[in-house]
């Protein structure tokens, strides 16, 4: 398989001021940011399933949010097919010297353009549908929004595939149907729907499962690979269930406090985990079978307050095995296998 | 020593209209002193409604219909509100779901500690109280000076602690944890799951572990039951129900659930979805999705009760029978592939 990168991410930061309150302001007391993202490098390939995975705060949805260009990264690059992400989502794409067709575009036509070939499923299923649409209404609307064109029979081929494609056949049997009367797994088919009938190239799924039911959360994952094969759809993953990532993705980046800490190929990071922030991940994920229960790395304590971010490995006080070192070095990408690369200095 | 044993248990609950639903049907288990037990089933398969009624708080529209709750012998549906008082919390107490966000935001967390005391006498006055509640913290490893903070002022896991100290006031020798570590990071997951094994290890105590996940219940309990529909559909030691499941239900719902263990190993959904209460199937519960009855009549008529078949395996299904079950189970004329 040929592998063309769609996304490719370049030492991304993305800092939040702190709000200051009066005491701080009276004080004087230093403006302070959140290091949401700290220097976030990787690159997905066309037609790839990737996992972000890593404990709350640790910067997932924001990578999802400013490769969409909901937010505008503080620093560095991110490239959707080429183009940079932050130019796109405002508008500023310029016409290259080749006669760039996307440059000559509206300003207005460039952000729609961007919204089409990418798009976000959020969460909670709950509260990305609105009550009084129906599903019809809800996936349509995104087709209404970007004035494709479509005749009223194209509109309904595409709201009908992309029904179906999400396994909610036939799809009249659906389309009037308000989200109370669908199940919690039909709802969450219906968001996807949604974000499909766009026609995405590049689908991030937030923790799409993490409010759903077991045998649902099974339902919707065999869903998003199937999509990969029907649609040949690039998908991000998000999740901190390590054991769904583990199921149905090709790549997983470990994230640690706005880093990846370790990055490589699905099935080798879960199986040989070398950053010891993995490690205890890996160990603590359950294990549906009591005859394969493992000793358990628990780390102690939650992750620190991104405000200030701890010198050196920005793991060391929470690490079972860091030294003096640590404490100073930041540690660079250690190679491990082809692909398979951890920012620690003990390996 | 069997400290619990639940017959037969039958909960309705009675809507507006007066019409009686059938939440919880003929349910039956036991809890041996020290050991711990796993209830785990899809949403609304009626987990915390068992719970809630061994303790008597079903809400209002709830009715124990039939059945026996035997405390040390005692059926505890037959006594009265105020003996009942001595039982709750003191001997069965229960962690409810949700209950680290419903903590009161405007006390502070030892000051809700302390109520819990004084409100069942187990301290003569307001500084033993306090004193208590500190061990309390500490037990369940929070600093016992935190306890002068509010609730918001604690995170996610040290809310969860919070209320596991508080259910472990009056020296239980039950405690029910309704879904613990649901909604919780998974280092603190893993952190709970630490402290209750430690806390049942210490304290010798009983563990009722309500959750829908199955990695925790392999992790953590001697003994699993699974319900689907307000029905037990097989009821075993932890290492037959994940190793040698015998219920249709238990095997899909095994397959339904992904093992770290086994990177790219493949999943299979369920289909369909849970019965509704108002419309439940006649006869299996589990019948409109269940590969194996295959619309057998039996199936579709008749509830299958729940047969012991083999020491201490129980199973509620038409199709698996007693003894031999294994080979004819996996006999290719008796068995659609899963
Ligand atoms: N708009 C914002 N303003 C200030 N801080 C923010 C903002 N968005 C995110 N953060 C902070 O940035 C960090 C990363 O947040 P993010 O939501 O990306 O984490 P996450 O990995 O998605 O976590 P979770 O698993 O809880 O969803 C957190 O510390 C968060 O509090
Ligand atoms: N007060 C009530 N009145 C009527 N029906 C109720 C009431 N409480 C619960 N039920 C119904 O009883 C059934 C069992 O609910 P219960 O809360 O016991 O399920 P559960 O297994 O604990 O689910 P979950 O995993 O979502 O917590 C559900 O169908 C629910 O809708
Ligand atoms: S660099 Fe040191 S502190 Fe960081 S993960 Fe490696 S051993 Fe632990
Ligand atoms: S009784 Fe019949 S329908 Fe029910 S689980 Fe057994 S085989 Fe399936
Ligand atoms: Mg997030
Ligand atoms: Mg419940």
């Amino acid at each position: 398989m040929k592998k063309i990168p769609i996304l490719q991410i370049e030492d991304l930061y993305k800092q939040f001021p702190v709000t200051r309150t009066f005491t701080d302001r009276i004080k004087r007391a230093p403006k302070q940011v959140v290091h949401a993202l700290d220097g976030v490098s990787f690159t997905v390939d066309q037609g790839e399933i990737l996992a972000l995975v890593g404990e709350s705060g640790s910067g997932k949805t924001t990578v999802g949010m400013n490769v969409l260009g909901l937010q505008v990264p503080t620093k560095g690059r991110i490239l959707f097919d080429g183009y940079d992400v932050a130019d796109w989502a405002t508008g500023r794409l310029r016409s290259r010297k080749n006669g760039d067709e996307l440059g000559r575009l509206s300003r207005r036509k460039q952000i729609l353009a961007l919204r089409r070939r990418a798009q976000m499923v959020f969460q909670d299923p709950y509260e990305s549908l609105n009550p009084r649409q129906t599903t019809w209404e809800i996936v349509v609307e995104p087709l209404e929004i970007h004035h494709l064109g479509l005749s009223a029979d194209e509109k309904e081929a595409r709201v009908r595939a992309a029904l179906e494609d999400c396994g909610l056949a036939p799809a009249d049997h659906f389309w009037s149907r308000y989200p109370d009367e669908l199940s919690g797994g039909q709802r969450q088919r219906v968001v996807v729907a949604g974000a499909l009938v766009l026609e995405p190239e590049l689908l991030v799924a937030d923790e799409p499962v993490s409010m759903l039911d077991v045998s649902i959360r099974a339902d919707i994952l065999t869903l998003l690979q199937s999509l990969r094969k029907a649609r040949d759809i690039t998908i991000i993953y998000t999740t901190h269930d390590l054991a769904t990532a583990g199921y149905f993705t090709d790549r997983m980046a470990v994230m640690y406090l706005g880093r990846i800490v370790e990055l490589g190929s699905t099935v080798e990071v879960l199986k040989e985990p070398h950053h010891p922030y993995t490690q205890a991940l890996v160990s603590v994920a359950p294990v549906p079978n009591p005859r394969k229960r493992r000793k358990r790395m628990i780390l102690q304590g939650e992750v620190p307050n991104p405000i200030d971010v701890p010198s050196g490995c920005r793991f060391h006080p929470r690490c079972p095995i860091a030294t003096e070192e640590c404490k100073m070095t930041d540690p660079p990408y250690v190679e491990i296998s082809t692909g398979h690369k951890a920012a620690c200095l003990k390996i | 020593m069997t400290t619990l044993e639940v017959r037969n248990l039958s909960i309705n609950y009675i809507t507006d209209d007066g019409v009686a639903l059938n939440a919880v049907e003929g349910l039956t288990f036991s809890l041996e002193q020290g050991r711990s037990l796993g209830l785990v089933g899809e949403s609304g398969c009626g987990k915390t409604t068992v719970m809630l009624s061994l303790i008597r708080l079903l809400p209002e529209a709830g009715r124990i219909v039939n059945g026996q709750v035997l405390f040390e012998g005692r059926d505890l549906l037959q006594i009265s509100e105020r003996d009942m008082q001595a039982v709750r919390w003191k001997d069965v107490s229960m962690v409810f779901q949700g209950a680290m966000n419903a903590l009161n935001p405007v006390r502070t967390v030892e000051s809700q500690i302390v109520e819990v005391l004084q409100l069942h006498s187990i301290v003569n006055s307001t500084k033993d109280a306090r004193i208590r509640t500190g061990v309390l913290l500490e037990l369940v490893g929070i600093t016992a000076k935190r306890g002068k903070q509010y609730p918001h002022q604690f995170s996610g896991g040290m809310r969860q602690r919070a209320v596991i100290a508080m259910a472990l006031a009056c020296n239980p020798r039950i405690l029910i944890a309704d879904e613990p570590t649901t909604a919780l990071d998974v280092m603190i997951q893993a952190q709970i799951i630490e402290l209750l094994e430690q806390l049942q290890r210490e304290l010798n105590l009983s563990l009722v572990l309500v959750t829908h996940d199955l990695g925790v219940v392999a992790e953590m309990c001697d003994d699993v039951l699974v319900m689907y529909g307000g029905t037990v559909a097989e009821y075993a030691n932890s290492d037959t129900i994940f190793n040698n499941p015998q219920h249709p239900y238990t095997q899909r719902l095994l397959k339904a659930f992904p093992d770290i263990a086994e990177p790219g190993s493949e999943l299979a959904s369920i289909p369909g979805n849970p019965p509704r209460l108002d419309n439940l199937p006649p006869g299996c519960r589990f019948e409109p999705r269940c590969h194996v009855g295959n619309g057998e009549p039996i199936c579709l008529k008749e509830l299958p009760p729940l047969v012991e078949i083999e020491p201490g395996h129980h199973v509620a299904c038409h199709l698996v029978d007693e003894k031999e079950s294994h080979e004819k189970n996996t006999h290719p004329s008796n068995r659609r592939p899963l």
